[in-house]
């Protein structure tokens, strides 16, 4: 116990630090939805709303009373779960974005996860080899990947492999209309087809999941191979590596063992911005695919001027991203070789 | 001042030579710097040279490939692809100039303030801008813009808002580690009021990591705001922008009509390829040992 205590401190301390950032984020939520020159009922009541309409938001949503009192109601609704209502579905914003949630995350997880996997030896390869082709490679991947926007990019990849090379699926979707949807298990497609036992069902998903997971990946890739090479650069040159050198390790347990593993510190680090990052390109590659995630959820709901459902997706994505913040974190001081180091 | 003046000639000549000599040794940023020339004439002067006039419709002559008559060929209701793409350019990047001069100027103030003084503002500014990158800041940008209405304006605030924490936290650090500082004592000794040493004497030496950022957020905010107008925010649709031609394109891929699409793209990654290009060779200028 006395061991993991520093561990448990310091896990203890970062979720903490999470609370002032949530009640931010709350707030802000609050003053886009609610304290906004223009009238909020008008805004909640749609385009198509009439004077008596509005009157009848304006009073459901409590907003004849001062500005403390609607904060008060609008935290404890949150609280609850509740969103508000959207226009457009006539269903509970949270209900909405909770049936869309799996696919926009199945999209998401699959693209970081293509990323990670190829960005991270790709770094580590131009850092150990700078100068030859690899180390170009990973230049080239680089820049190219910042000044790519990700709406293009999916459609360049649906004009070549659907209409050139036919070899991809129409890009309307996560599943063709010849297949039944998997029993809801997780929501994720692949992972409830697979339950299911349905391999040609998981083999339509994954190739509606391909084209639209390698746009987000191509976006993602480039800030994670940049840390990565920048990190094993300044590890490789560090003196606790010449020392395992001198020391005469392999140069195999010098370069995993001792360079990786404190390179992969900072990489970790950046995965956080990378996920700011691939939540809002995310909106963009649903968009483009026809994706039924909570992206293009919120696209449809801005055409319509659903308010409540944009607002509810925002929040949504915010308390996402500090609660990924926060994994990603307690993943840091999980993998971080100086705290507890004398326990292993 | 006039006595200083002998003094600082050597150094910028040094200063000059060194620019000389990092463009000599990274012909990349040379050729970015052309780039930029090129985006900054086709702003400048591309809507009085165009070969047609981006709004007007040919109905007999939609969805034609690419040909001598019309370069990047045209689109559903018989448009010049090329003229629009062109024109485009000005409406994009007075976009992103504006949002990063917002956040430039907002991000200084408000960076000097935490800076200098510390205290509880900076304690306040600094919660404030925790909580804005808390959100994934494409996302609160939708929101925003969502919130304060759709129009072009609205655009370039929500872009300068979620912009403007980088500014600030860099300017804030950079007055923090001057404040005590030898020549910052010396000036508020010789009688110079706060803001007067805040403004002539620690402001400027942000100046150049500023530009570096500056050049490296314009392309971030040209893609931003190309995103908002894809989405259907912002800019509406007879007006000629990169975002929303894209979008209008992405309609015909799937019928093989490609050049709609392809070619506001291209120019979209051009500009945003120019400002990174640009970016990483001031910092070369500005910071060796950031080099990569």
């Amino acid at each position: 116990m006395l061991a993991a205590s520093p561990r448990l401190r310091a896990i203890l301390l970062r979720v903490a630090q999470a609370i002032p950032v949530v009640m931010g984020v709350v707030v802000i939520s609050f003053v886009l939805t609610r304290a906004l020159p223009g009238d909020p009922a008008v805004y909640f009541a749609g385009v198509a709303a009439d004077e008596a309409s509005i009157e009848q938001t304006r009073v459901a949503m409590g907003l004849d009373k001062p500005l403390p009192v609607q904060f008060a109601h609008y935290v404890a609704d949150l609280l609850q779960g509740d969103l508000g209502q959207s226009l457009s579905s006539g269903r509970p914003v949270a209900t909405d974005l909770a049936n869309r949630l799996p696919a926009s995350l199945e999209l998401t997880l699959t693209a970081l996860i293509i990323a990670v996997v190829i960005a991270v030896p790709l770094g580590v390869l131009a850092a150990t080899r700078p100068g030859t082709w690899v180390d170009h490679l990973c230049r080239i991947v680089v820049t190219a990947g910042v000044s790519l926007p990700t709406f293009f990019t999916g459609i360049l990849l649906i004009y070549i492999f659907y209409y050139i090379l036919g070899i991809a699926p129409s890009p309307l979707g996560r599943l063709d209309f010849i297949y039944l949807d998997p029993d809801h298990v997780t929501g994720f497609y692949l992972i409830d087809a697979a339950l299911m036992g349905d391999w040609e069902t998981w083999w339509g998903a994954a190739k509606q999941l391909i084209l639209p997971a390698a746009t987000l990946a191509l976006f993602t890739l480039a800030p994670i191979a940049r840390m990565t090479r920048a990190a094993m650069l300044t590890a490789l040159s560090s003196d606790f590596v010449r020392t395992a050198r001198a020391a005469g390790l392999s140069n195999r347990t010098v370069l995993y063992g001792y360079a990786f593993r404190n390179a992969l510190l900072p990489v970790v680090t950046t995965l956080g911005m990378v996920f700011s990052f691939a939540l809002g390109a995310n909106v963009l590659v649903e968009k483009v695919f026809a994706w039924p995630g909570i992206g293009s959820y919120a696209v449809e709901a801005l055409v319509v001027s659903d308010y409540a459902a944009v607002q509810g997706f925002v929040l949504a994505m915010a308390l996402l991203f500090v609660a990924l913040n926060l994994v990603i974190d307690l993943l840091y001081t999980a993998i971080d070789p100086r705290i507890g180091f004398d326990a292993k | 001042m006039s006595d200083i003046t002998p003094a600082d000639l050597p150094r910028q000549k040094g200063t000059l030579d060194h620019i000389l000599y990092v463009l000599r040794a990274n012909p990349v940023t040379l050729i970015a710097f052309g780039m930029f020339a090129f985006l900054i004439l086709s702003a400048l002067f591309g809507p009085a040279l165009v070969p047609y006039d981006p709004l007007a419709t040919n109905a007999g002559n939609a969805l034609q490939p690419p040909s001598w008559a019309h370069w990047f060929g045209t689109d559903q209701i018989g448009r010049d692809v090329f003229s629009r793409v062109i024109v485009a350019t000005r409406l994009d990047l007075t976009i992103s100039v504006a949002a990063v001069a917002i956040s430039f100027v907002v991000g200084s103030v408000l960076g000097c303030i935490a800076g200098y003084w510390g205290g509880w503002p900076d304690i306040i500014l600094n919660r404030f801008l925790d909580t804005i990158m808390a959100f994934p800041l494409f996302v609160l940008a939708m929101g925003i813009v969502a919130a304060l209405g759709n129009s072009v304006e609205n655009i370039i605030y929500a872009t300068a808002i979620i912009n403007m924490p980088f500014y600030a936290r860099l300017v804030r650090a950079e007055v923090n580690i001057r404040r005590d500082a030898g020549f910052v004592r010396a000036a508020k000794l010789a009688g110079s009021s706060d803001m007067r040493v805040l403004a002539t004497q620690i402001f400027p030496n942000a100046l150049p990591p500023m530009m570096v950022q500056v050049s490296l957020n314009l392309g971030w905010a040209i893609l931003n705001a190309a995103g908002l107008s894809f989405i259907g925010l912002g800019v509406s649709p007879p007006t000629a922008e990169w975002g929303i031609m894209v979008a209008e394109g992405a309609n015909f891929i799937v019928s093989g009509e490609w050049w709609l699409a392809v070619f506001p793209g291209l120019w979209l990654m051009f500009a945003v390829f120019t400002f990174n290009l640009l970016g990483d060779g001031l910092r070369d200028i500005v910071d060796p040992r950031k080099r990569t």
